[in-house]
This record gives structure tokens, sequence and C-alpha cells, in this order.
């Protein structure tokens, strides 16, 4: 053996190393994720089909398999409608107000402002509210001593009543619907205003030269320019907002003191919450059927989803036909938007 | 440019800079930032966002006014004062010391689990983000476009089968059961991978293999820095999503608790006592609002960079 001969093998090892950490590398980076995924993503779905065909109580464990029974079970059942009846009322008592605030703040914002950080960090503060802390603030501003029930009481409605809005259906929905508009709105006028600022200035200048207002400004430049940005804002709200958990569990003072049921007549049961409840709730343990609602709840969002996304797509597309090229340039620009 | 108008434009501390370079007979160079164009409002604008700033305050002011109470105060007024009073602290430090509720225990455990979330979620985005945006493999394309499909599906289809696991692994009633789970997600690798894939130029990549440098040396020497930016800004959000996390948390905690888990706890353990519940409340707000106060300006651009709710 000469040390020219270890030399060049040297070398050659050496490549080889190199190219197969070239190789090997990427698939190395990435596999924490697809890891974790396959265990706490992957696996749980493909078992929920397993968990929804038996009967599956929380202490016991598996038990018989019974087939789509779970499915019919929960189907019959009336409050798992209320349930689905109350995340849609909530949802959609959130979101419209929600969105229209949220674009007339982003306006507001989008001008030339002193202390813009300051006003910006402002409409942020709701969001780093614990939504939990939130939901127990306004259930006690809408509560029997709060700053609302005392002045309906005054005005004569729902007298009879301590707490109305922790007895009546649509007065709890609203309720909850505001802790989720006040935690959201400022988040998402942010972001409209992130899409706001990419719209040429001199758009506006030119609007300004042909004599347009505020307001025409606003409806025929803004709005336009900001359709992808709203339609993937409504796809965000629509998926966070059926699963609304948090608010109707805490809202009549959840754990120990309410019940935290969602209602002495399932007024404010939402989806999530009644899943909770059948799975891991204080009197019940029936895992099999939770499984069953998560399957049903799953499908439900996905079809609400793919029906916002065109509903949103046909209404922006058919109120003003806008050409190829504004099309183009809008999606550039919410490309731009979305990746600065 | 005239020195006020750049005022009028910039603020006051572009003006001192435009008459510093005036008294020195140098070329002003001005250039205004890109939000910082067009006429400055008017009052009616101001008074808008004030109100606007208002609500978004309110409900915490109202909150601390509540704490500061007592219990009898509340039932006869619905505003039982206009400022916090010394009340609020003696009503903190009852809360603090009730033996029903272990406050410090929940506070240190939130803080556990969202530290070693956040850091892990922000290593291992990091890692496949750069992955992703700068090194070539087979079925890349693919792959990415599955990681950010699965942030579609609701984490609500896993939670029975996930309870049943954690109960397999004996972590029910276990900080375990919140941190495993969620050491890396969808959500992180897909920002990471988009920020780097901007950030990152081909050429250093390039130089530091040519330097015979290995893709493991060319991550931590070259990525990691270049990713610094994206990478406080996942991690703030991280922790804001893991510290006010409380659907998982209730499904898989028993005796133990994190900071969200108390505040149902109190009505509990204060029957029908508002004032101290409220002060319970406010106190558990408050942690993350100082912590605002700091880093709000990174938390709104990371907004405004166009976050996704992960």
């Amino acid at each position: 053996m000469t040390s020219q001969t270890a030399a060049t093998r040297r070398i050659g090892f050496s490549r080889n190393l190199s190219r197969w950490d070239i190789k090997v590398s990427p698939y190395l980076y990435i596999s924490p994720f697809f890891l974790s995924f396959a265990i706490f993503g992957l696996f749980p779905i493909v078992f929920n089909i397993w968990v929804a065909l038996h009967d599956w109580d929380r202490r016991l464990g598996q038990g018989d398999f019974v087939g789509l029974d779970n499915f019919t079970w929960v189907l019959n059942q009336p409050a798992f409608w209320t349930a689905l009846q109350n995340t849609f009322s909530i949802f959609v008592l959130s979101l419209v107000p929600q969105l229209i605030l949220a674009l007339i703040i982003a306006a507001i914002l989008d001008q030339n402002l002193r202390t813009k950080t300051f006003w910006r960090m402002g409409v942020l503060v709701p969001f780093v509210v614990m939504p939990v802390a939130s939901a127990m603030i306004f259930s006690q501003v809408f509560g029997q001593f709060g700053l609302v029930t005392p002045l309906m009481h005054e005005l004569g409605w729902f007298s009879d009543v301590d707490s109305p809005f922790f007895h009546n259906r649509f007065l709890s929905h609203v309720a909850i619907a505001t802790m989720i508009i006040f935690r959201w709105t400022g988040y998402n006028a942010l972001i409209f205003l992130a899409a706001m600022q990419t719209v040429p200035r001199d758009m506006y200048e030119a609007a300004t030269i042909d004599g347009a207002g505020r307001a025409r400004q606003f409806f025929s430049i803004t709005i336009p320019s900001i359709r992808p940005t709203m339609i993937f804002v409504v796809l965000t709200m629509t998926i966070g907002g059926l699963q609304v958990f948090d608010e109707a569990r805490v809202f009549d003072g959840a754990g120990t003191g309410g019940t935290g049921q969602g209602g002495a007549d399932n007024q404010w049961l939402t989806t999530v919450l009644y899943l909770f409840n059948l799975g891991f709730g204080d009197w019940q343990d029936r895992m099999g059927q939770a499984a069953a609602v998560a399957w049903l709840f799953a499908a439900v969002i996905i079809f609400f989803t793919l029906l916002n996304f065109f509903v949103t797509r046909a209404i922006s597309t058919s109120t003003s036909k806008p050409t190829r090229a504004s099309r183009l340039a809008a999606k550039r620009l919410s490309e731009k938007g979305r990746t600065r | 440019m005239s020195t006020p108008l750049i005022e009028n434009i910039s603020g006051p501390a572009a003006k001192k800079y435009a008459q510093r370079r005036a008294a020195k007979g140098k070329p002003i160079r001005f250039k205004p930032r890109e939000d910082s164009v067009g006429p400055r409002p008017g009052w009616v604008t101001y008074a808008l966002l004030s109100i606007v700033l208002i609500a978004s305050v309110f409900p915490l002011y109202y909150t601390a006014i509540l704490g500061s109470s007592t219990r009898t105060e509340i039932a006869q007024s619905a505003l039982p004062r206009l400022f916090p009073g010394p009340n609020l602290l003696d009503n903190i430090i009852a809360i603090v010391s009730n033996h029903q509720i272990d406050f410090w225990m929940s506070a240190l455990n939130s803080i556990i689990v969202a530290v070693v979330v956040s850091a892990a979620t922000v290593f291992f985005s990091t890692l496949a983000g750069f992955s992703f945006a700068k090194l070539g493999f087979r079925g890349k394309n693919g792959l990415y476009v599955f990681v950010i499909a699965t942030l579609v599906i609701p984490m609500q289809l896993g939670t029975v089968p996930m309870f049943i696991m954690m109960n397999e692994f004996g972590w029910i009633d276990s900080l375990a059961a919140l941190i495993v789970p969620s050491l890396v997600g969808a959500f992180g690798v897909f920002w990471m991978t988009q920020y780097l894939k901007e950030a990152l130029p081909y050429e250093l990549i390039e130089a530091a293999r040519v330097d015979g440098a290995s893709v493991l040396r060319t991550f931590w020497s070259i990525a990691l820095p270049a990713a610094r930016p994206a990478a406080a800004t996942l991690a703030l959000f991280t922790f804001v999503g893991s510290w006010n996390e409380f659907f998982w948390p209730s499904v898989v905690l028993r005796s133990q608790k994190t900071l969200p888990l108390v505040i149902p706890q109190l009505s509990g353990a204060f029957t029908a006592d508002h004032a101290l519940i409220m002060s319970g409340v406010f106190l558990i707000a408050l942690p993350l609002l100082v912590a605002f106060v700091f880093l709000g300006k990174q938390l709104v651009a990371g907004v405004m960079a166009g976050a996704v709710k992960g």
C-alpha cells in the first residue's frame, strides 16, 4: 500500500459521502414533520373510523363491533341537530359584522397616519386575550349584573327573566358571536390592510382627478383589488368559526360552577361542544358516538368550505366581470401581499 | 422638497434629519417609507380610530374594574367604579394563595408547554422549510402540496383516537400529551418555506457547497441566520397559540392544569363572587398583554405578512 492509493481512496470516499449527503439530507430534514403527522395526524384519522364502528366506552375501552349504529344513533339525537343549527347561527352572526367592521377599520388604517404602529397594535389587543378569558368577561357583560341586561330591563324587554342572554336561544348566540367578533375583527382588519397597501396609490390619485369620492373609490378600487384576500379570510373564518368551542363551554361558567354543557335546553350547544360532552363530559363516556360526530362534523366543515369558496367566487365574479388582465394583476398582488 | 413637507409626510424625526443635512449644506436624500405616502388625514380619522381602540381595550378595563370591587358592589351597579382600585391587588392575592386552584403550578405548566412547543416548532419548521425552499429532491412539489393540504383537516377529527393513544402511552394528565403531538406543525413548515424562498439566495448555498460545507453545515451557518426574523414571528405565534389552547388540554388533563383551564375553575372555587372571579380572569389575561406591549410591533408585522391562523 502506497500513500498515494490511500489518498485517492479517501477522496473517493469523501466524494461519495457528500453525494450521499446531498441526496439524503433533504428527506432527513422534512422527516420530523412527516413522522409527527403520521403518528398524530394520519393515524388518528384512520383509527377514528375504527372507533366510530365500535361500542367504545372511555373507561372500559373497546366493545363490540356495531357497524353504523353510532352514526344512526347520533343522527337520531335532537341535540345533534340543535348543535348544528346553533353552530351555523353563531357562525353567520359573527362572520357578517366582522367582515364589514374589518373592512372599514382597514380602510381607516390605510392612510398616512401618525404613529401607525400604535394604532395597528391597538386593534390587535383582543387577539392576545385568551379566548376563555374573553368568554368569561363577556359572560359578565351579558350577565344579570352586566352592562346590557339592566338596560334591557329598564326598557321593559325580557323583564320576566333574570338573565335573558343565558335563557333565550338567539340572545345567547348574539353574546357568543360578540366574543368572536371581539377576538378576530382587528386581526382580519390587519390582513385586509396588508392587501390594501399593495393597491397602487396612483390609482386613487387618478380616481380623485376623475372626480370619484371616498366611498366611490372604496367600492370601485379597494374592494375589487383585495377580493382574493377576502375569499381567503372568509375561508379561514369558516374553518375556524364552525369549530367554536371555548366560548360556548365557558359561557355559563364551566367546570365545577356552571354546567358548561351549552345551556339548560342546549340553547348554545355547538357541534364541538356536543362532541366533547359525548366523549369526555361529566356524565357520558361515549367515545364511539363521539368519533361518529367527529366524522359528520368533518363532512360538514368540508361541505361549507367548498360551498363558501364557490359562492364567494361566484359573487366576486358576477358583480363586475373583471377583465383577464385585471384578474391576473389582482392575483399577482395578492400573492405578493401574502409572501412579502 | 421643503422640510415642513417632509415632516408632514414622515414625521418629526425626518424633519430633524432634513434640517441637519440642510445646515451642513449637503443634499437631502429623502425617500418616504412605502406606506407613508399621500396627505395626512384629518381629526375625524383619529376620532374613529380612538373609538376602535376603546372598543378593543374596554372589556379588559371593565375586567379590572370588576376585579377591584366587592361582590355586593357588583350586584348593586353595572359600573361599580370608574377606575381600578387597590382592592384588585387584594383580590388577586386571594386568588394566588387559594388552595383550590393551584395558580403557580398551572402558570409553570403553561410556560413549560408554550416554550418547548415554540422552540421545537421553530427548529423543525426551519429545517423542513430549508429543505423545501432550497434543496432539490424527488417528489418535492407533491410533498409540499401535501403539507399545505393537511392544514384544512379539523383537529377534532383526531381527538377521540388521540385520547385513546395518550391513554395507551400513559400520558393522560401529563404535559407530554400537550407537548409531543405539537412539536412540529404544517403551518410552521409552510411559513418558513415561503420565507426562505425569498430570503435565501441560491448563490450563498452554492458558495457554501463549493467551499466544501456539508448540507447540515450550510443549514446551520447560512439558513438559520437568514431565517431569524421569520423564526421570531413564528415563535411568537406558536407561543400565543399554545398559551391560549383550551380544547385539547380540557380533554387530556385531569388534576394538572394550564392557565386557560384555571379560568372555568374560578367560578367553581368562588361561587358567584364575581369580583374575585374577574380579578382572576384579569390576572390570567395580564402576562400576554404585558408581553404584547413589547412584542406587539412584531406581532402586527407577522399578521400583515400574511399570517394565517395556525
